[in-house]
C-alpha cells in the first residue's frame, strides 16, 4: 500500500553529501572573502548565501521526507542560523564560519551514521547544536542590529514505543483497535508490527473476541499525554505500555540502512551529467542508421554496390568506436569529486599546525574513471598531508629564509597522453636530504657507509617503515604513509614521483591512467602467440643489428640505441617459447618506458595496433609475473597483455643486473636490509 | 560438442551423492556433480607465460578468461594426444571457474554412503591431498577427487613448488 521510501534513501544521501560539499566550498568562500576584506563586519555575499541556504534548506526537506528526524532538526536550527546571517542578523565573521563548518561535519556525520547505521558521537554533535542555538543571541549583544525575530525551536521530535494489548472482550464494549491505529497514525509516523501469538486455532476461535496486539512505534512531535488521550477508551480493556524510544534515529534507520550499506558496496550508482546521455542516445541513433543501410544494401547487394559496402563497414566502425569512447565517458568524473575536500583540510590543518597556507588548485575538470577517482583519493590526501606537515615551514621560518609568510600548495591535474598526471607542489624546504639519511641510518633501513644520489635519498622516504617528523602528530608521520601511497598508485597501474628542489619545494608528480577498461595496445608476435603491448609505453620500434648487442660481465644484454644503452629484454628466453627464427635480423626491438626507466623487448613481429578491452585474469586465476591482464581479440581467443614495467623489473631481479640503471641498484640493497621492517 | 550422458532419474537420498565420473590413463574419476558448470570440447586455449607445464593456459568462454588444467600432467602422468574424446570439464567453485582436461567423459552415477569409503594410505602416493575417497562401484575402483584443492589457486603454487620431486620419482 505504502510507497517503500527506501528505494529513494541512496539518492538522498548522495545527494545530501553532495551538498553538504558545496556547502562546504561556498563556506570557505565566504571566509577568504571576509579574510581578504580585511574588516570584521562586513556583509556576506548574497549569492553565495543563497547557495549555501537552499543546501541546507534541501537538506532539512528531504530528511524529514525519508524520517530522518535528526538530521531534519539540525539542518532545520543551521537553516535558521544562516537565514539570521543573510539578514545581516548575524555576520560572517572567522568564528561564526567556523561553527558553520562544524554544523557541516555534524549533519554529515548525521547522515553518515543514517546511512551506515554506524552511531554518531552525540555529545560533540549536542555541543554544536547547542552553540549555533546560541549564536544568534550572542551575536545579537555583540553588535548593534537589533534583533527582532524570535528564535524558532526545532521541533523536539521524539519517539514512543508502544505496547498495545487489548483483551479478549475489547469488541463488547464496542471499540475497534483499528480505529486507535488510525488517529495515532495521524499523530506522527506510525510503524505497526502486529503480535498475532494469541490467535487460536480455526476450529476454536471466537469471531466476537479481540485475539492480536500491537507492538507500535510511533515518530514525531508528540508527548505522553497525547498518546493516553487516544487510548483513554480503550485503556480499561487493554494492556497499554508506552516507553520513551530514545535514540531513535540510531535504532529505527540501523536496519534499513544497514541494508542500504550493503547495497551500496556492491552497485554503488553514479551520476551522469545530461549532456554525456544525450551523445549516447545520438550514437546509438547513428548506429541504428548505419545498420539499416547495411541491411538494406546486403538485400539487395550486387557487386557493384562493393565500395558502398566498404563506406558503411566503416562507418559502422566509426559509430562503434565512437560508442565505445562515448560509454566509457559516462565512467568518467572530474577530478573535482578528489579536489573538493582539500580546501577544508587544507584550511583546518594548517590552523592546527600554526602555519599559514593558501592552496590553488588547476585542471579540477579533468575527467578520470570512477573508480580511480576513489582509489586515488587517499593517497592524494596522503601526499597534500605530507606537504603540510613536513614542507611548508613556519611563518617564522619562512620569514627568516626571505619567503612570503604564507605558504603555497599547489594542486594540479592535466591529461598526458593517455595519462592524467597530478601534481601536488608546494613552496617548503623541499626534502632534507641530511636529515633523511640519518634517519635512515637510525631506523637500520640503509647502511651508515652508503653514498646516495639525491634521487636515492628520494627513494627513501618510499621506504616502509619510514618518518622524519620529530613527533608523531596525528596529521603524519607515522611511517606507514608514503609506501603505501606507492603502492596504491602502482596498483591502478599508476606511478608517482617526487622532485625536491633544496629550499624551495617538493613536487610529486602522480600519474594515472585514463581509465581501466580499455587499452590502446599493439599486438605482437612472440613464437607462434599473440602479445599486447599497451600503447602508452611504447617509445619506438628498431631493426636490431646483432652488432649493436653487447653483453657486459655479469650477464645481461644490452643494446646501444643512439649512444644509449638499453636493457635488452628477449621475451622468448624471459616467458620460454621457442622464438620463430633464431636470427636476430628477423625480430624487431620495442622500445618501452615505465617508471622512467626503458627498455627494449625483443619480439618476432609487430602485427598492429588496436584497443582492447581488458580482462583480469586474478578473476578467476591469479596474478602472473610480466603479465597484466588478459584479452580477447577478433577472433575469440586469449591473447596476454605485457606488463612493461613488471617486465622491466622482471628482468632487473632475475639475476640480471644493468649497470647504467644504477639508480635501481639502491632499492634493491635497502630492500634487503629493511625486510625485518616489513613484518 | 558431447552429449551429457543419461541421468538416472531416481530421487537421491540423503546418503547418496552424485558424480561425474570422467576416464584419465584408463582410471576412472569422479568428481561431485554440483561443481560441474559445463563440459566443453577442446578449443585454443592461449598459454600463460612462467606457469607450470599443467597449466594449459587460459580460454574464452564467453567473454570469461578461464584457466585450464591437464589433470594428466598435474598427477604427473604422461601427456595423451587429443583426440574426439577429450574434453574440458568446467568447474565452479565458489564463484571462480576453471576448466580440467580429461581423457573423456563416462558417465552420472550416484554413490552411497557404504560404497563410500576413505583412501587408505599406500606407499608412493604423491596426489593423496586431492583424493577426497573411494567408491566400489560394480568391481570398479572409482576415485573420488577433492575438486576444490584440486584447481585452488593457491595450491597450485604449492604443487609448483612440489613439482620437482615429483617429476624426479
Amino acid at each position: 500500500m505504502a510507497i517503500d521510501m527506501r528505494q529513494f534513501h541512496q539518492t538522498f544521501f548522495e545527494e545530501s553529501l553532495e551538498g553538504l560539499a558545496g556547502m562546504e566550498t561556498e563556506l570557505l568562500h565566504l571566509e577568504k572573502a571576509a579574510n581578504d576584506s580585511g574588516q570584521e563586519n562586513v556583509q556576506a555575499d548574497p549569492e553565495i548565501l543563497n547557495t549555501i541556504f537552499r543546501g541546507a534548506h534541501s537538506i532539512k526537506g528531504g530528511s524529514s521526507t525519508f524520517g530522518f528526524n535528526e538530521v531534519a532538526a539540525f539542518a532545520h536550527v543551521l537553516e535558521s542560523r544562516l537565514d539570521a546571517l543573510r539578514e545581516g542578523k548575524i555576520l560572517p565573521n572567522r568564528q561564526v564560519i567556523g561553527l558553520l563548518l562544524l554544523a557541516v561535519d555534524c549533519l554529515r556525520n548525521l547522515i553518515l551514521s543514517a546511512k551506515t547505521g554506524q552511531a554518531v558521537d552525540k555529545p560533540s554533535i549536542e555541543a554544536v547544536y547547542t552553540h549555533l542555538e546560541r549564536l544568534e543571541n550572542e551575536n545579537a549583544e555583540s553588535t548593534v542590529i537589533n534583533n527582532s525575530s524570535t528564535v524558532v525551536a526545532p521541533p523536539k521530535s521524539s519517539s514512543w514505543r508502544i505496547v498495545f494489548q487489548p483483551q479478549r472482550r475489547l469488541f463488547h464494549t464496542g471499540n475497534d483497535p483499528a480505529r486507535v491505529l488510525r488517529e495515532l497514525a495521524a499523530l506522527g509516523s506510525l510503524k505497526v508490527q502486529l503480535n498475532a501469538a494469541d490467535l487460536p486455532a480455526w476450529e476454536q476461535m471466537n469471531p466476537e473476541e479481540c485475539y492480536l496486539a500491537w507492538d507500535l512505534e510511533l515518530t514525531g512531535n508528540v508527548t505522553r499525554d497525547m498518546i493516553q488521550e487516544v487510548f483513554e477508551w480503550v485503556i480499561n480493556d487493554s494492556r497499554l505500555e508506552i516507553t520513551p524510544n530514545l535514540p531513535h534515529a540510531a535504532r529505527v534507520e540501523t536496519i534499513a540502512a544497514k541494508e542500504a550499506a550493503i547495497v551500496d558496496a556492491h552497485n554503488g550508482s553514479i551520476r551522469v551529467s545530461i549532456p554525456k546521455v544525450d551523445a549516447l542516445i545520438n550514437m546509438v541513433g547513428e548506429l541504428v542508421i548505419t545498420q539499416s543501410m547495411l541491411s538494406q544494401l546486403a538485400a539487395q547487394f550486387t557487386l557493384e554496390n562493393l565500395p558502398k559496402l566498404f563506406i558503411g563497414l566503416a562507418q559502422l566502425e566509426r559509430n562503434t568506436r565512437e560508442l565505445q569512447e562515448s560509454v566509457m565517458r559516462i565512467r568518467m568524473l572530474p577530478l573535482s569529486f578528489a579536489f573538493n575536500r582539500f580546501p577544508r583540510m587544507v584550511r583546518d590543518m594548517s590552523e592546527k599546525l600554526g602555519k599559514q597556507v593558501e592552496l590553488y588548485i588547476s585542471g579540477e575538470q579533468t575527467e578520470l574513471d570512477k573508480t580511480v577517482i576513489e582509489r586515488i583519493n587517499d593517497p592524494l590526501v596522503h601526499l597534500v598531508r605530507n606537504c603540510l606537515d613536513h614542507g611548508i615551514e613556519s611563518p617564522a621560518e619562512r620569514i627568516a629564509a626571505g619567503k612570503s609568510a604564507v605558504g603555497k600548495i599547489e594542486l594540479k591535474a592535466y591529461q598526458k597522453g593517455g595519462n592524467v598526471v597530478i601534481e601536488i607542489r608546494d613552496d617548503g624546504h623541499g626534502l632534507q636530504h641530511e636529515r633523511i639519511f640519518a634517519k635512515a641510518v637510525e631506523r637500520g633501513l640503509i647502511n651508515p657507509e652508503a653514498k646516495l644520489s639525491p634521487e636515492e635519498i628520494a627513494e627513501i622516504i618510499f621506504l616502509p617503515g619510514f618518518s622524519t617528523a620529530e613527533t608523531v602528530s596525528d596529521i603524519s608521520g607515522r611511517g606507514v604513509g608514503m609506501d603505501i601511497v606507492r603502492n596504491n598508485i602502482r596498483g591502478l597501474g599508476g606511478n608517482v614521483e617526487i622532485a625536491s628542489h633544496s629550499g624551495t619545494g617538493i613536487c610529486f608528480t602522480v600519474r594515472l591512467p585514463l581509465t581501466l577498461a580499455i587499452l590502446d595496445g599493439l599486438s605482437v608476435l612472440i613464437g607462434s602467440h599473440t602479445y599486447i603491448l599497451p600503447l602508452v609505453s611504447i617509445v619506438e620500434s628498431v631493426r636490431v643489428r646483432p652488432e649493436l648487442i653487447s653483453r657486459p660481465a655479469g650477464g645481461g644484454e644490452l643494446f646501444s640505441l643512439r649512444k644509449e644503452y638499453l636493457p635488452f629484454i628477449r621475451l622468448h628466453k624471459l616467458f620460454g617459447i621457442e622464438p620463430r627464427s633464431p636470427d636476430l635480423n628477423q625480430g624487431l626491438l620495442v622500445v618501452v618506458e615505465a617508471d622512467g626507466k626503458k627498455a627494449g623487448l625483443y619480439v618476432d613481429d609487430l602485427l598492429g595496433q588496436q584497443q582492447v578491452v581488458i580482462k583480469s585474469l586474478e578473476t578467476h586465476y591469479r596474478k602472473v609475473d610480466g603479465i597484466s591482464a588478459a584479452t580477447i581479440l577478433g577472433d575469440g581467443t586469449v591473447a596476454m597483455i605485457l606488463d612493461v614495467a613488471g617486465l622491466i623489473r622482471m628482468a632487473h631481479t632475475g639475476g640480471v643486473r644493468f649497470i647504467m640503471e644504477d639508480r635501481h641498484h639502491m632499492p634493491v640493497t635497502v630492500n634487503a636490509a629493511s625486510a625485518p621492517n616489513l613484518n | 560438442m558431447h552429449t551429457a550422458p543419461v541421468l538416472h532419474h531416481r530421487t537421491l537420498s540423503s546418503h547418496e551423492e552424485q558424480f561425474l565420473t570422467f576416464r584419465l590413463d584408463g582410471q576412472e574419476y569422479g568428481i561431485a556433480i554440483l561443481k560441474v558448470q559445463e563440459i566443453k570440447g577442446w578449443d585454443k586455449i592461449t598459454p600463460i607465460p612462467n606457469s607450470p607445464a599443467y597449466m594449459r593456459g587460459v580460454l574464452n568462454l564467453r567473454g570469461v578468461i578461464v584457466p585450464i588444467i591437464d589433470l594428466r600432467l598435474r598427477f604427473g602422468l604422461s601427456e595423451a594426444k587429443r583426440d574426439a574424446f577429450t574434453v574440458i570439464i568446467v568447474v565452479n567453485i565458489g564463484g571462480r571457474l576453471a576448466g580440467i582436461v580429461v581423457d573423456s567423459v563416462s558417465d552420472v552415477i550416484n554413490v552411497t554412503a557404504e560404497q563410500h569409503c576413505a583412501a587408505p594410505e599406500y606407499e608412493g602416493q604423491q596426489n593423496r591431498e586431492f583424493i577426497s575417497g573411494l567408491a566400489q562401484i560394480d568391481d570398479k575402483l572409482l576415485i573420488l577427487l577433492d575438486i576444490d584443492r584440486l584447481v585452488y589457486p593457491e595450491t597450485l603454487d604449492e604443487v609448483e613448488a612440489a613439482a620437482p620431486i615429483a617429476a624426479m620419482q
